[in-house]
């Protein structure tokens, strides 16, 4: 995880577009100005970053599906339940599902693991929109060779 | 067997909390129900699934902007029943 640029994906671990699927892997770093505000004395990884590895894993399930033509940005987020604590240097297996392909929105069923073990998971709603600008298109595409998501995108795009 | 309005009403109804009898086929879900882009996703989401198709809220939002459809067109209930009734056609032919 990269918090200080807020990429917490490290590797993309599996995409599959057929079963729109998609898996990927982050450690939670063992230190982070974060952690020593959450909370001094006993660190623990904020639940809104666990579902923002759920939004981005999913967001990269979207950019693959529609090759870089659109960017995903999170609308909304539904039946989120956070299991259990997450601690500096764990290591977190995240899923994501995408379960419906709407006009200009995804909605996506979304899962994180820690050894095994389902720490939480979401439903969650991303507006699908056309790129702002091509820099932002451009730095997308420098990201997802970083973390090894391997798509085809536009020759144009 | 339930009508597409009514099917479309008691989405809105349970989704947005608004209810049931203030929602009739005269309703404009912007202007007269209140419904913003947002809570308007889920019920696109529930009305794509209860259908079985995919509302084009982009290519309205569009038409829209274009100046080339009124939202009268699209989102008062009786308008939008009868869109989402040409949808489920379309897709049965």
């Amino acid at each position: 995880m990269r918090l200080e640029y807020f990429q917490l994906i490290d590797r993309i671990v599996d995409l599959n577009l057929a079963d729109r699927k998609i898996s990927s892997e982050a450690t939670v770093p063992t230190t982070s100005t974060i952690f020593e505000g959450h909370f001094p004395g006993y660190p623990l990884m904020p639940g809104v970053l666990l579902i923002e590895a759920m939004a981005q894993t999913s967001g990269w399930l979207v950019v693959a599906l529609n090759r870089f033509k659109r960017m995903p940005f999170l609308a909304a987020v539904k039946e989120a339940k956070l299991r259990t604590f997450v601690t500096p240097g764990q290591k977190l297996a995240i899923t994501a599902h995408l379960e419906h392909d709407g006009s200009g929105y995804a909605i996506t069923a979304a899962k994180i693991k820690c050894g095994g073990k389902l720490i939480c998971d979401a439903t969650l709603t991303l507006r699908v929109l056309d790129f702002p600008n091509a820099e932002m298109g451009r730095q997308m595409r420098e990201t997802a060779d970083r973390i090894g998501l391997q798509v085809e995108a536009p020759v144009n795009g | 067997m339930s009508s597409t309005f009514d099917t479309i009403a008691n989405i809105i109804a349970e989704t947005c909390d608004i209810p049931r009898d203030s929602i009739t086929p005269d309703s404009h879900a912007i202007n007269d129900l209140g419904i913003d882009s947002l809570d308007f996703l889920d019920i696109a989401f529930a009305i794509d699934k209860a259908f079985g198709i995919k509302l084009p809220l982009e290519q309205w939002t569009q038409e829209v902007n274009d100046g080339k459809a009124t939202t009268e067109q699209y989102f008062v209930l009786k308008n939008l029943s009868a869109r989402i009734d040409e949808l489920v056609a379309a897709k049965g032919a």
